[in-house]
């Protein structure tokens, strides 16, 4: 069943156009990986889809056949969509436990669902926790603040596991991680993956492919995916890079 | 029909006010208080009204908080009904010595000084001024200036009573005091309380002031704290203003502070349409530390104003001011922090931070702090901003699915737990938060069962 439908779409940033016509279409169970050089409009892709207020001057995006890009992020977040972000936020002064207590509760209301009780709460959250193999200290501070670069990414395949989405846009949450705890990452996608979700995985290293295994890998570059191709395509790159495709591109 | 507005001289209307009541007032209070009146209606006449020239009162309009409907009560307080029926302090776990004040006066005006452990004295001040002469009349007055604020000289003129807290050498208060200034009248009101604060060397207390109106006159307070902490001593002082939007606020406050003692003094500024609050401190004596927090959430049109003055008048002592400010609507205001370091203040550490959040276009505030240095080894930071809540954090909570309402909330809340995770009395702490939050959510902020609310 398709889930997203990304038609022609083009973003600008102060005057500057960053997605120039770009076009995607996700399935259900599907996983998708992007990869590209830095700055062709990767996370500007992510942030679009999530509801960051960007400028679109052109396309359109339907998600379960309906107009994604006016509905706000948390109606987004609602409807199944989670983004792993490139640069988690601090929030000094938000608990952790506060954070995500309203949120998933936010969430289970926009089902029907009673909010959970504090103790189920937090044992939804130990669970999670042992999951990601996140660090029980963590949770007791306010968001990612002053967390380490790999802890900030952790916390968000925690809250991942957490909420549950349909449809979850990682954002190079891969970089900056350690071996062990690029494995837990990939292993925190996998458990989630069935029939019913997809996942679009932001990343500029194939290794993290090995573990999640896209059905598809796509190249943006220049603000449009300039080749697609299985997951063959992501050792093609790491071993030659992406001159090659550029070259493609501009000829 | 013509209307022809009368120019109201507020000066005037004191100066005559207090010729026709001197006999009144000083029969009300002590000599101790009396004997300083006179000076003080000649400073009052000197000076005026402040006005928005005066760069300590630029942005407050004081003399539009004085109408003339405001009507001043001298004499014997008739009160028609028991105060308890109305007024009870509902916070869970708060365990206080209680002392009300209605209407600027002590609510039990025969009742003795009371004695608690270690010596502890509480009570009226005028009582105090008779009971205790030796010990108020060598502070009483002292630490107050009334150099450049006709304000206090008029407080000094009128006030005839107020509470007397005295700490004698080693005293350890283990509960809390609380002071409760309630607002309750049939017409619209006046008062000017006076309260004198002394700690001895090595004493040590935690002080809570709640300020209340019960009923939906306007009223006008203007009142005047002296406190006195003496070497060792560990003074803290919780203020929550709270009273209804009809209602101004003048509130002074002056404290002394000896060698290596500590004072923390918070203000949590929740309602009130028009709050000036003015903090003096002067470090006197070496190694002194002093805390001054604020925290002041307005709405709707409300003013509200803080200014903070902290004298380093010795060696070796360190001051942090925090204030933190959330404006939504038309709401208005000033921070105004100085620090001065005198020329043989060396080794002085002073910070200063304001912080506010304009949540509209229309919202205000003025930030100015102000430095006067003249020790050269010294250690001064202040940093003063003013914005709108973090969009990336704003974004970041809605893309997990909280609403935008919520997300702002959470942020505002955020910013004002700095300042309420600084009140030392728990039971308090958490009921401030609680009304913090429901402030902030725009729901009814009342602090007791009140059943009124007029906002
Ligand atoms: N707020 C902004 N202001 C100006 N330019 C921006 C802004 N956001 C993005 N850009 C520009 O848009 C282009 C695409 O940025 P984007 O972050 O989408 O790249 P990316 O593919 O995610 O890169 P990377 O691999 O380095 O994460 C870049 O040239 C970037 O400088
Ligand atoms: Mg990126």
């Amino acid at each position: 069943m398709q889930m997203l439908k990304i038609k022609d779409l083009r973003v600008t940033i102060e005057d500057q156009e960053i997605l120039k016509g770009f076009n995607l279409e996700v399935n259900a169970g599907e996983v998708h990986a992007i990869m590209g050089p830095n700055g062709s409009g990767k996370s500007t892709l992510a942030a679009v889809l999530a509801g960051r207020d960007l400028t679109v001057t052109g396309g359109k995006v339907l998600y379960n056949g309906e107009d994604l890009l006016e509905k706000s992020p948390e109606q987004r977040a609602k409807e199944g969509i989670f983004l792993g972000f490139q640069y988690p936020i601090e929030i000094p002064g938000v608990s952790m436990v506060n954070f995500l207590k309203t949120a998933v509760n936010e969430l289970r209301e926009s089902r029907g669902e009673k909010p959970l009780s504090a103790s189920d709460f937090l044992k939804l959250m130990r669970e999670k926790k042992e999951l990601v193999e996140i660090d029980s200290t963590l949770t007791n501070r306010s968001v990612n603040e002053g967390f380490s670069g790999g802890e900030k990414k952790k916390n968000e395949i925690f809250q991942m596991a957490m909420l549950e989405p349909k449809l979850a846009i990682l954002d190079e949450t891969d970089s900056g991680l350690d071996i062990d705890a690029l494995r837990i990452v990939a292993n925190g996608v996998n458990k989630l993956k069935s029939k019913e979700r997809a996942s679009i995985v932001i990343t500029h290293y194939q290794r993290l492919l090995d573990y999640i295994v896209p059905d598809f890998v796509h190249v943006l570059y220049d603000g449009r995916i300039v080749k697609s191709g299985d997951k063959d395509l992501a050792l093609l790159l790491e071993e030659k890079g992406y001159e090659w495709i550029k070259e493609e591109a501009g000829a | 029909m013509s209307t022809v507005k009368q120019e109201y001289d507020v000066k005037k209307h004191f100066l005559e006010l207090f010729r026709e009541n001197r006999s009144v007032i000083d029969s009300g209070s002590a000599p101790l208080m009396n004997k300083q009146r006179e000076g003080a209606i000649e400073e009052f006449e000197r000076l005026g009204i402040p006005s928005q020239k005066s760069e300590k009162y630029r942005y407050a309009d004081i003399n539009g908080v004085f109408n003339p409907n405001l009507s001043k009560s001298f004499g014997v307080q008739k009160v028609s009904f028991n105060i308890h029926d109305i007024f009870e302090c509902d916070i869970p776990d708060l365990d206080t010595n209680l002392i009300l004040l209605v209407n600027g006066r002590y609510f039990n005006k025969e009742e003795p000084l009371r004695e608690l452990q270690g010596g502890i004295i509480t009570g009226s001040l005028a009582r105090a001024s008779k009971d205790m002469p030796q010990i108020v009349e060598k502070y009483y007055n002292s630490a107050a200036s009334t150099e450049d604020d006709s304000l206090v000289a008029l407080n000094t003129a009128f006030a005839q009573d107020g509470v007397f807290i005295y700490l004698p050498k080693d005293a350890v208060l283990e509960k809390p005091l609380q002071i409760v200034n309630i607002m309750i009248h049939e017409t619209d009101l006046m008062a000017q309380h006076r309260n004198l604060f002394i700690a001895e060397e090595n004493s040590s207390a935690k002080v809570v002031v709640c300020d209340h109106t019960l009923s939906p006159n306007k009223f006008l307070t203007n009142g005047v704290t002296e406190i006195y902490a003496a070497s060792n001593s560990n003074f803290d002082l919780s203020k929550i203003q709270n009273e209804h939007n009809g209602s101004a606020q003048l509130s002074h406050t002056f404290l002394e502070q000896e060698s290596e003692s500590t004072v923390f003094t918070n203000t949590v500024s929740l309602h009130g349409g028009f709050v000036r609050n003015n903090m003096f401190v002067r470090l006197n004596g070496e190694g002194s530390e002093n805390h001054t927090l604020g925290l002041y959430l307005a709405d709707k049109t409300q003013y509200i104003d803080n200014y903070v003055k902290i004298d380093h008048a010795s060696p070796g002592c360190s001051s942090r001011q925090l204030f933190k400010g959330v404006m939504d609507d038309q709401a208005s205001g000033s921070f105004n922090g100085t620090i001065v370091a005198r020329k043989d203040a060396q080794k002085t550490n002073a910070y200063q931070a304001n912080n506010n959040i304009l949540l509209t276009d229309d919202a205000r505030i003025n930030s100015r702090p102000q430095l006067e240095i003249y020790a050269d080894d010294v250690k001064c930071s202040h940093g003063s901003t003013t914005g709108q809540l973090d969009e990336n954090a704003m974004f970041y909570m809605r893309s997990r699915g909280i609403p935008e309402r919520e997300a702002r909330l959470l942020l505002m809340y955020a910013f004002a737990y700095e300042v309420v995770n600084q009140i030392h009395v728990k039971p308090l702490r958490l009921r401030i938060d609680d009304l913090v939050n429901k402030r902030l959510r725009g729901e009814l902020s009342r602090c007791n069962n009140c059943a009124m609310n007029c906002e």
